[in-house]
């Protein structure tokens, strides 16, 4: 009796496992949709690191930056690399307008893109920035580690990166990911 | 057999070699130096593609990097100096042959970990000889013959 009770369970072990995988990947897939999760993201290995140097001109009538202005403030900032060509900048141009909105400082960089682009692209889906400049050659977003736009870089007050995101940034994300790590920084 | 070994070299020679650097004004003019770039170039990944080096790839970002290279090279960098710049921005990941270190040592440990697994199940199955089953006890003698006399 004691025995067949065994096997019973060992019978019901593979089905465990099963249903803890199954879990797993569920889980992972709704993260996948809500935007929160991306199977090809690489680390990056600014995190914990000083914003890299940089001095980039302006998109006019904005003004350009370096990277001590982002902290100039003493306030977080979100650095974001974005272009008129990317369709996912795009999409994610509404959780930038809704950070904007609750006061969060974002610094946008135009990622290989001509000027005349990047300012339909702004005047069509909206300017959340306190400043736009320009990498025309690609050079910054090299020393970023960047490898495709969108990508976004949470910048403590100190100047170190907390959080790097590469593709667009949706509600969901925002929400679990973001402003959590910013409530901690202010 | 000789003439067929021949035309697979000269395939291999055309396909193996086959590089993204279509603009000759892409190289540099020393050809040693070149040639150490183009290895470079081999040994990284392209981090848009994800499965080709930087010098096969057609990607923006690959012609970047290849541009980075040459540069880092006529200005007089190490080989070792040129992949530091690199992984210092991208990682480990962007080196095609990732050093082993902690992170990486179940990745080369892969092939011996899969030969020991399956050693031990192979010594496993053959020092275990099938037992013969334990004879029944009193009680499932009992509840045997119940159940066949049902």
């Amino acid at each position: 009796m004691d025995t067949l009770i065994r096997r019973r369970l060992l019978l019901l072990a593979p089905l465990a496992v099963a249903a803890g995988a199954g879990g797993a990947a569920t889980a992972l897939l709704v993260r996948m949709q809500e935007g929160r999760y991306d199977p090809h993201a690489l680390p990056s290995m600014l995190v914990g690191k000083k914003v890299p140097a940089f001095d980039l001109p302006g998109q006019p009538p904005s003004a350009g930056f370096s990277a001590a202005d982002i902290t100039a403030q003493g306030q977080p900032g979100l650095v974001n690399f974005f272009a008129s060509w990317c369709v996912p900048c795009a999409q994610e141009a509404p959780a930038l307008a809704a950070l904007q909105r609750g006061g969060v400082r974002i610094w946008g960089i135009a990622y290989k893109d001509a000027p005349e682009a990047t300012t339909r692209f702004l005047d069509r889906y909206g300017d959340p920035y306190v400043r736009v400049a320009r990498d025309a050659a690609g050079t910054v977003g090299i020393d970023f580690g960047l490898y495709g736009v969108p990508e976004s870089f949470l910048v403590d007050p100190t100047g170190v990166v907390r959080w790097r995101w590469t593709g667009g940034l949706s509600a969901d994300l925002v929400r679990q990911d973001l402003l959590p790590r910013l409530r901690s920084l202010s | 057999m000789r003439r067929a070994l021949a035309t697979s070299a000269v395939l291999l020679a055309l396909t193996g070699g086959a590089r993204a650097v279509s603009d000759p004004g892409e190289m540099l003019p020393n050809p040693v130096q070149e040639r150490r770039a183009e290895a470079l170039g081999e040994q990284l990944r392209c981090l848009v593609c994800q499965n080709e080096s930087v010098e096969q790839s057609d990607a923006d970002l690959a012609k970047d990097l290849r541009r980075i290279i040459r540069q880092r090279v006529a200005a007089g960098d190490t080989d070792s100096q040129v992949v530091g710049w690199m992984v210092a921005r991208y990682g480990d990941f962007i080196r095609l042959n990732p050093p082993f270190k902690p992170m990486t040592a179940v990745l080369w440990g892969a092939p011996v970990i899969a030969v020991a697994i399956g050693a031990g199940a192979a010594l496993l199955a053959r020092r275990r000889p099938n037992a013969p089953p334990a004879p029944l006890s009193e009680a499932e003698r009992q509840r045997l013959a119940e159940l066949l006399e049902r």
